[in-house]
This record gives structure tokens, C-alpha cells and sequence, in this order.
């Protein structure tokens, strides 16, 4: 039932998918100052990887997305406990924000963007292991 | 507003309340999924309303200008909104996990954990 | 010295590994951990001679003001001074012992653990570390009782050591608590200087109530009494150590701790002294009716124990004079008698004095050690088991209180405890011998050497009780009676206490003589003993035991239905009872309303009710969709963006998690009667009502100033970031957030486990639920 995969949504998946990963992108970065963040890109991202999944199955989708879906989670789960600690670096409280400015093109790096890429990591692994999970266990009772 | 957004949040209570009594374990899900919408909004609304105040500094200022609607609320039902989801997921699969085992769509019948 | 406690337990843990690396020779080795402190102590008696306490400080959580000093007095000195000693000479017997058995390390780990728990306790000086350590020993001696954990009895034995012990020290920390308030600190030290305010306080009974049920417990006194003859189903040394120096004296030391503090009143007088003197004729009355002889020295402790809680009660200077000297020479000849009953029990394999005669020809050390012991407990000269009664009598004869009965429980208890301690010396060594299960041979040295030391240093202190001038006095000075002049002396004059101790005596032979027709007439008495406080014991468990079973199938019976009705109506008549009656909800919230608004609420209402009346699983989704996108319009419509985005996103989400699972699910079917529906109607709507109406409580009380004012404040400044619902989730409660995202990271590895463990094991699930189905 999961691989329906009509001409119509095979493409606009194919299509849709790279701009939708970058309007999550978009989302992520500008989160600090307006409407987004990790937990709302991280949806938006699940859901292009979801729409994805429907058209073209899963294993098109792990190939599309290189890394299992738990190591997102994992990944996520070890920046968001590693901008905890640059603080302590510096001898202030735990996980106190750090902002550094890279020099030539005066993009702002802080642990606060960190932990939300970590967010959006923890986010995006979560949802796609449980939706792959449960679309591998179909097509296997399926089968 | 207010008092009829209290209301409805009472009502949505009692849905989810009504659904998660049932025996039928789907009827369950759906209560849980009813339960969480209203909590949320329980939360979001226990605050007080601001309209056309969205928590955001302009660019530029220091502090927003007027009234702003409240954002600790909104925070904390920002993240609630995606745990309920991780935890409606993991309640989803755990029921159809039953279900494939137990083969009974009713709560009553599973009881015993030895079958 | 804190460092040598705790160390002691990281040796206790390494027992195993010592005893891979010495074999049959590691109790022997880990002797030396309780020797060395010994020597530690020893050292230490110049300045607690000197009437000086010496205070280790060492903080532990200094901002709840809990420390781990140690406090060594005179009084703490002497107990440790026992526990150590004792304890080396103990582990010493225990190689012989226990050579072999197959659980030897386990048993090192478990009395190195005690002994370390009981020397913390002594030594603490702030009142939550001594009640860690109280418990220490609860919890060790509990294992030590049921080290025989195949046998029934040793299991039921610890469990009743540990309900009784463990209840006891509930009340303890209740009580510590009441103290630490009433006197404000913890420290020992200080509250033993606060005593007259203490004396005086509003808390001082039911303090004094609490702490007395954790020490009588724990001292196993009179009503509490039964536990500690039935902890003989531990191994002897056990029984050697636990009955002599440690567990069952530290309800005696906490008693005699808090006696600056709070002694000295009447009701401490008068509770102690009777609570002591019962006991004390109890335990000597139901010594004589056993012949276990375990059992009969089992109950003499127990004697032992209400004498002194007699004598502290009694609290004149005499009385603790008494009490220090008394203490210790409990400690010597109990130490040794419970060894010398192993060493017969291990020879002869029999526990019962009338099986066994003669044994003097074969084990005549054996013999003479066990003589001398006895002969301090039975109190006669020229022990040191003479002295203590002596001065016990003398201060009995000068009780305040209750004269009459206390001198008479006393000399009842005296000249029983006398054919106590002639049974358990003469029966076995003379007469006839007698064939027991086994041969009998000597004790092996490492088992005689423990108890001829301690029956040695009875009779040596004994013929020269002056050489315990200066710790009596340094102790009895510790308790709160200064510059009491103390000379113990063997010989008193003929004067009141002799004349009683010879009565005692002469009573206390008959009673040898006629012991076992005594037996057979006591014998008449036993449906009367059982109804005793053992009897209540009894019946306190079984109704425990039957009011959780009848709870379990009232409230735990498997249906999540009732589970949950019964949490909501508790929760309803809690919130409910604290809404109406504590606050008187004014409801006066301004209705402000525009149609676009309500029009919204309309429809979320209308999703949840249809969610709630469909037949079909597509309906009643669609539904609940319908739901969550009016809840998204509400954020939109009431300034949170975020939220909106956020909603619509997880609302889309949803459906395609419901379409990969839902549909894979039973349709749905009406399983309840029209009268449970009524009933589950009526609870919804009661807590739907609820809901509203605390929300309007809530809405119209008045408002605590915001924490999100600081935060709105301090976002762009602090924080740099112009979106503060973002600035709060990354920056300023970014704890929080990384707690949720392990929450979702659990999901969904919870939901993976399920997936995959469902793979390999959904053809033998599935099975007998499918024949199930059939049949």
C-alpha cells in the first residue's frame, strides 16, 4: 500500500525534495532571529524525506540519505551535549551561550546554533526511524 | 476569548477522557492524540491571549515594542507538540504490536501478560 | 579515620579477590583491618583520657549542613574500642569456622560490611550520617541472618530481624528529624550541650517517643524482643558478634548518646527504667525454658540489653557507673560464650544442651574457657560479670521510681539469668557423657583463641576492675555526670547488693537443680506465650499481606479503565475540594470575541466530539485532523507563529504515521453496556467541567509577575537572537530542551526495538493466539 508511486507524486517528490531539505536549512539558520528553528526544520526535512519515502520506497530513501536514520539521532544527541561544554572552557556555568564570529564572511557561530542543529538532527533521525521502521516491518508481513 | 477557548479546552478534555475509557484499542489512540492537543492548549491559553503580538524582537531594537504575547508558554508547548508526537508514535506502534500478538482489539482481553 | 571506615567497605568488596589470593587463610588476613584500628584507637587514649573528644571533621554536603565527622569521646571510644576487638577476634574464628564453605566470601564482604557500618555509627557525629550507618547495619545484619538463605526459617528469621529493625529506624529518622529541629543542628556535639532547651521544648515527647521505638527495636527490648532469639538462624560468629559488641548495643549507645541531651526528665526515667526492667525479666524468664543453647544465651542478651536500658533510664551517676562496667562485661563473657556454643555446635553437631554431657574429657580447654565466661555471667566472683551486677543492684535499690518492682524484676532476673548461665557451663562439660551426632574433638586454635582472650581479659579485669578507673570515669563523664569520683572494686562489704547476690544464688542453683521438671510445668504456659508480641508481629504481616492482596484485586485488577477512573476521581475530588472550598473560584474573566474566533473554537470542538461519535477509523482521524489544524489557526490567530508552523507540520506528520499503522488495526466495534458509556460519560464530563473551570480560576487570579518579562528583556541582548520562543529553547532553558530530545530519541528507539524484536519472534507469538482464536 506504501508505494503507490503515481507519476504525479513521483515527480513532484524528486523535485520537491531538494527544496524543501534547503527551505528547512533556510529555517534552521534563520530560527534565532524568526519564526523556525531545529524542531521545525527538522519536521519540514522529515517530511521531504517522508514524501520521498512514499514514492520511491525505502531503500531509494536510505540511499538518498546516505546514514541510517539512528545515526542522525546519535549525531543530533552529541552536538546538543557538546555545546554544553565550551563554557566550561571559558569558567563560566555549564552550557552558558559562547558566540564567536568567523572572520571573512561574519557568520556568527554560537553553541546556541550548535544545540539547534542538534535539534534539528534529533528531530529529523526520530521521525524517519520510526517511519522507516514501520515501512520495512509492512512490505516484510506484507511479503 | 478566553472564557470560551476554557470551555472548549473542557470539552476536548472530556473527548479524550470519554475515548481513552473505551475498550477498543484504536479508540484508545485516539484519545491520547485528543489529550495532547488540549494539554497543550491548556498550557497555551492558561497564560492569557495577545493578538497580533508575536514574541520577536524587531530587527534592530533591543526590546519589542507593545505588548507581546507570552513566549515561555510557547516554548514549552513548542517542544511539547514534538514529544507528543514521539510519544504518540511509540503508543501507536506499541498498540499494533499488541495487536499482532494478541490478536483482540479489546483492552479486556489483554490482561494477561502470559498469552 | 573516615577514610579507614570507607576504605573498610571497599575492602569488604575485595573479599572474593583476597579470598582467591589467600584461600582459607583470608578471614584471618582480613583480621587485621579491625586490628589495626584497634591499635589506631589505642593510640588515640591519651587524649580521651585526658576527658578531651576528639572531632575529625569532614564535610559531606555542606550546603544541607550533613557532615561526616567523627566524634570520638570516651563513649564512642569504648564501643569502638569493642566493635574492633571483637570483630578481629571474630573474623580470627571465623576461619576455623567456616573453613571451606563455599560461600566463605561471601559471608567476609557481608561482616566487614557490618562491622564498618557499626563502627561508623559510633564514631558519627552528625545525626544523618549515623542514621545512614544505623541503617547500614539494619540492612547488613539482614544478610548476615539469612546468610543460610536455602533454609526457611533463616529467611523468615531475617526478614522479621529486618521489618522490626527497619520500622524502628522509620520512627529513628522521625525522630532525628524532630531533634535536629527542636535543638538546630545535627551535630551530635552541639545537641549534647543544647540539652535543657532540648528538655524543655514543645517536640521533646514525641521526639523522645521516636527515638526510644528506633533503640528499643534495635536493642530488641520489651515489646520488641522477639526478633533477636530467632536471628540465631545466623552463622555463630554471627551471633558471637552481633549479640555481644555490635547491633543489638547500638539502640544501647544511641540511648546512652542522647542521655546528656535528653535524660533526666521523668518520663525518661520512668519509660527506660520499666521498659528495661521488663525486658530484663522477660529474657531471663524465657532463657530458662529453651535448650537451644543459642536460644538460652540469645535470651540472656536480651536480659542483658533491659539492664541497661534499666541502668541508663535510671541515669544517677551510680546507675551509669553501672551501666559502663556493666557493658562491658556483657561484652566480654557474651562474646565468648557465643563462641564457645559454636565451638560445641561444630563438634558435636547438636545446638541442645540436654544432648549433650561429658565433654570436659574430650575439649578441657573448651571446658575452662567456657567456666570462666559463665562465671561472669552468671555474676559471681572474682569476675568482672561480678562487678557489673553489683553496681546494678545498688542502683536498682536507689531507683527513684518504682522501687519495689524494679528491684524485684531485677533479682528475678538475676538469679535466672544465674541457672542460665550454670546450664549452658556445667550441662555440656559434666554428667555422663553423651553420644552426639558427631565425635567430638578440642576446638582448633583459631577457634579457642577468641574466646579464652575474652573470658582472660573478663577474669583479669575482674580480680583488678581498678585498672577500668579512668575509662569508666571518662565515659560516665561523657554521659553527662561530671567529676564522678569512680572506683570499681571487687569488694564492697557485706551490704545490701551481697545479700541479694547470694539470695540469687541459692535460688538461682535450685532452679538448676529442678530445671527440667521447671521446663515441663513452663511448658503448660506456651499457648500463653503465643500470644505474645511475636503473635502480633504475626498478625500485623498476614494483614498486611491480606490488605495488599484485597487492594491488588479492588484497585490493580487489569483493567486500564478502572485505573484510570479511579486516578481521575481522585484527582477531581482532590482539585475540586481545594477549588471550592480553599479558593472560591470567581470566574469574572472579560469575554472579548470575534466571530472569526469562535468560529474557530467552534471547529475544534466539532472535530473532537465527531473524533468521539464515528464508526469509521477514517472518520474519527479526519476528525481529530480536523482538531489539530483549528488548534493551529488558534496559535495563528493569538500571536505565536512558531507554534502554528510547528502544529500544522506534526498534524501532517500524524496522518502519514496513522496511514502506515492505523489502518492496520481492528475496525472499530462497541464493546462496552449503554451503563458503562453512561458511567465513563459522567466522569469525562466531571473532569471536562473541571478543566474549564480551573482554567478560568486561573485566568481571572490574579497575575504573579512574569519570568518571561526577564526574558523578553534579555533576549536580544543576552541572548542575540530576535526570535524569543527560539532564544528560550536553545539559550536560556536549553537543559530542558536537550531532556526532550532524549525523550524523542527514546521514542523512537522504542519504537525500533518493537519493529525489529517483533520480526524474529511474531511466528511464535502469533501462535497460541491463533489457537486461542480457533478454539
Amino acid at each position: 500500500m506504501v508505494r503507490s508511486g503515481t507519476l504525479i507524486l513521483s515527480v513532484a517528490a524528486r523535485l520537491l525534495l531538494p527544496l524543501q531539505l534547503l527551505f528547512s536549512l533556510f529555517l534552521l539558520l534563520r530560527g534565532h532571529d524568526e519564526p523556525g528553528g531545529g524542531f521545525i526544520a527538522g519536521l519540514v526535512a522529515s517530511g521531504a524525506f517522508a514524501l520521498y519515502l512514499f514514492a520511491y520506497g525505502g531503500r531509494a530513501m536510505h540511499a538518498m540519505l546516505k546514514v541510517s536514520p539512528r545515526d542522525l539521532i546519535g549525531v543530533g544527541l552529541l552536538l546538543g551535549v557538546l555545546s554544553t561544554l565550551p563554557a566550561w572552557w571559558q569558567g563560566e556555568p555549564f552550557f552558558t551561550a559562547q558566540w564567536w564570529t568567523v572572520p571573512v564572511i561574519g557568520f556568527k557561530a554560537s553553541t546556541p546554533l550548535l544545540f539547534d542543529i542538534g535539534v534539528y538532527l534529533v528531530v529529523l533521525g526520530s521521525v524517519l526511524t520510526a517511519i522507516t521502521a514501520l515501512v520495512e516491518t509492512d512490505r516484510e508481513n506484507d511479503a | 476569548m478566553e472564557p470560551l477557548l476554557a470551555v472548549a479546552i473542557g470539552i476536548l478534555f472530556a473527548a479524550a477522557i470519554y475515548m481513552m475509557l473505551r475498550r477498543s484499542i484504536v479508540k484508545l489512540v485516539i484519545g491520547l492524540m485528543l489529550l495532547s492537543n488540549a494539554a497543550n492548549l491548556l498550557i497555551f491559553v492558561s497564560a492569557g491571549l495577545t493578538r497580533g503580538g508575536p514574541p520577536l524582537v524587531p530587527q534592530g531594537m533591543v526590546a519589542p515594542e507593545g505588548v507581546v504575547a507570552d513566549p515561555l508558554p510557547q516554548a514549552l508547548v513548542l517542544t511539547a507538540i514534538v514529544i507528543a508526537f514521539g510519544v504518540l508514535s511509540f503508543a501507536v506502534v506499541l498498540v499494533r504490536r499488541a495487536w499482532e500478538i494478541v490478536r483482540a482489539d479489546d483492552l479486556d482481553r489483554m490482561r494477561d501478560t502470559d498469552t | 579515620m573516615q577514610l579507614a571506615v570507607l576504605g573498610g567497605f571497599v575492602v569488604a568488596g575485595m573479599a572474593p579477590l583476597l579470598h582467591r589470593w589467600f584461600g582459607a587463610r583470608t578471614p584471618q588476613v582480613m583480621a587485621l583491618l579491625p586490628a589495626s584500628m584497634a591499635i589506631w584507637l589505642l593510640g588515640q587514649w591519651p587524649t580521651i583520657a585526658a576527658g578531651e573528644a576528639l572531632l575529625l571533621e569532614w564535610s559531606w554536603v555542606p550546603g544541607l549542613d550533613i557532615t561526616l565527622s567523627f566524634l570520638i569521646d570516651g563513649l564512642a571510644w569504648l564501643f569502638a574500642m569493642l566493635i574492633t576487638v571483637i570483630g578481629s577476634l571474630v573474623l580470627v574464628y571465623t576461619g576455623d569456622y567456616l573453613r571451606g564453605h563455599r560461600d566463605l566470601s561471601r559471608f567476609l564482604v557481608v561482616i566487614v560490611a557490618f562491622m564498618m557500618s557499626m563502627l561508623g555509627l559510633v564514631l558519627s557525629d552528625s545525626l544523618v550520617t549515623l542514621f545512614v550507618f544505623w541503617e547500614l547495619t539494619s540492612i547488613t545484619s539482614f544478610l548476615l541472618i539469612g546468610f543460610n538463605h536455602a533454609d526457611l526459617s533463616a529467611r523468615k528469621a531475617a526478614q522479621q530481624g529486618l521489618y522490626v529493625t527497619a520500622g524502628g529506624g522509620l520512627a529513628l529518622l522521625a525522630g532525628f528529624v524532630m531533634l535536629a529541629a527542636a535543638g538546630g543542628s545535627w551535630s551530635l556535639a552541639e545537641l549534647m550541650e543544647r540539652g535543657d532547651t532540648l528538655r524543655d521544648h514543645a517536640l521533646y515527647l514525641p521526639l523522645l517517643l521516636c527515638l526510644l521505638i528506633g533503640a528499643f527495636t534495635k536493642s530488641a527490648q520489651f515489646p520488641f524482643h522477639f526478633w533477636l532469639p530467632n536471628a540465631m538462624a545466623a552463622p555463630t560468629p554471627v551471633s558471637a558478634y552481633l549479640h555481644s559488641a555490635t547491633m543489638v548495643k547500638a539502640g544501647v549507645y544511641l540511648l546512652a548518646r542522647l542521655h546528656p541531651a535528653l535524660g533526666g526528665t521523668e518520663t525518661w526515667t520512668v519509660t527506660l527504667s520499666l521498659v528495661g526492667a521488663i525486658t530484663m525479666a522477660t529474657g531471663a524468664f524465657l532463657a530458662i525454658q529453651h535448650t537451644n543453647i543459642k536460644k538460652l544465651l540469645a535470651y540472656s542478651t536480651v536480659m542483658a540489653l533491659g539492664t541497661l536500658t534499666l541502668l541508663l533510664g535510671l541515669g544517677t551517676p551510680g546507675a551509669l557507673v553501672a551501666f559502663v562496667t556493666f557493658l562491658l562485661a556483657h561484652s566480654l563473657y557474651k562474646g565468648a560464650l557465643f563462641m564457645v556454643a559454636g565451638i560445641l555446635d561444630h563438634e558435636t553437631g547438636t545446638k541442645d544442651v540436654t544432648h549433650m554431657g561429658g565433654l570436659r574429657h574430650v575439649m578441657p580447654r573448651t571446658a575452662a574457657v567456657a567456666a570462666i565466661a559463665a562465671l561472669s555471667l552468671a555474676g559471681l566472683p572474682p569476675l568482672l560479670g561480678f562487678v557489673g551486677k553489683e553496681l546494678m543492684l545498688e542502683s536498682a535499690l536507689a531507683a527513684e521510681h518504682y522501687r519495689v518492682p524494679i528491684v524485684v524484676l531485677a533479682f528475678v532476673a538475676a538469679f535466672l539469668t544465674l541457672a542460665v548461665a550454670v546450664i549452658v557451663a556445667l550441662r555440656p562439660f559434666f554428667g555422663p557423657p553423651r553420644r552426639t551426632p558427631r565425635t567430638p574433638h578440642e576446638a582448633p586454635p583459631g577457634m579457642l583463641v577468641g574466646p579464652a582472650l575474652l573470658a582472660g581479659l573478663s577474669l583479669l579485669l575482674g580480680l583488678a576492675p581498678g585498672w577500668l578507673d579512668a575509662l569508666v570515669a571518662v565515659t560516665v563523664a561523657g554521659l553527662g555526670a561530671d567529676d564522678h569520683e569512680v572506683h570499681l572494686a571487687l569488694w564492697h562489704g557485706i551490704n545490701l547488693p551481697l545479700v541479694l547476690s547470694l539470695a540469687s544464688l541459692a535460688l538461682g542453683l535450685a532452679v538448676w537443680r529442678r530445671w527440667d521438671r521447671l521446663r515441663a510445668h513452663l511448658a503448660r504456659f506456651r499457648p500463653l506465650m503465643a500470644r505474645g508480641p511475636e503473635a502480633g508481629y504475626e498478625a500485623l504481616m498476614a494483614g498486611m499481606v491480606a490488605g495488599a492482596e484485597w487492594q491488588t484485586r479492588m484497585l490493580q485488577n487489569g483493567h486500564m479503565r478502572n485505573y484510570l477512573i479511579v486516578t481521575l476521581l481522585t484527582l477531581l475530588g482532590l482539585v475540586g475540594h481545594a477549588l471550592f472550598f480553599r479558593h472560591a473560584p470567581s470566574l469574572e474573566v472579560p469575554l472579548d470575541l470575534y466571530l472569526h474566533e469562535a468560529m474557530v473554537a467552534g471547529l475544534m470542538v466539532a472535530g473532537a466530539v465527531t473524533a468521539c461519535v464515528m464508526r469509521s477509523r477514517l472518520a474519527a482521524v479526519a476528525a481529530v485532523g480536523i482538531m489539530g489544524f483549528s488548534i493551529a489557526l488558534t496559535f495563528v490567530l493569538f500571536s505565536a507563529p512558531d507554534l502554528a508552523i510547528t502544529q500544522l507540520l506534526v498534524e501532517t506528520l500524524t496522518v502519514i504515521l496513522l496511514v502506515l499503522v492505523l489502518f492496520r488495526l481492528p475496525r472499530f466495534v462497541t464493546l462496552s453496556t449503554p451503563t458503562e458509556r453512561i458511567r465513563d460519560l459522567v466522569v469525562a464530563g466531571l473532569s471536562g467541567t473541571l478543566v474549564t473551570l480551573l482554567m478560568l480560576s486561573v485566568l481571572a487570579g490574579e497575575r504573579l509577575p512574569r519570568i518571561s518579562d526577564y526574558l523578553v528583556a534579555n533576549s536580544q541582548p543576552q541572548g542575540h537572537g530576535h526570535n524569543i520562543v527560539n532564544v528560550i529553547l536553545v539559550d536560556f532553558r536549553a537543559l530542558d530542551t536537550l531532556g526532550e530530545m532524549f525523550v524523542l530519541a527514546l521514542a523512537a528507539v522504542g519504537v525500533l526495538a518493537m519493529l525489529r524484536f517483533h520480526a524474529e519472534e511474531s511466528d511464535a507469538g502469533r501462535t497460541p493466539a491463533q489457537e486461542r482464536d480457533d478454539g
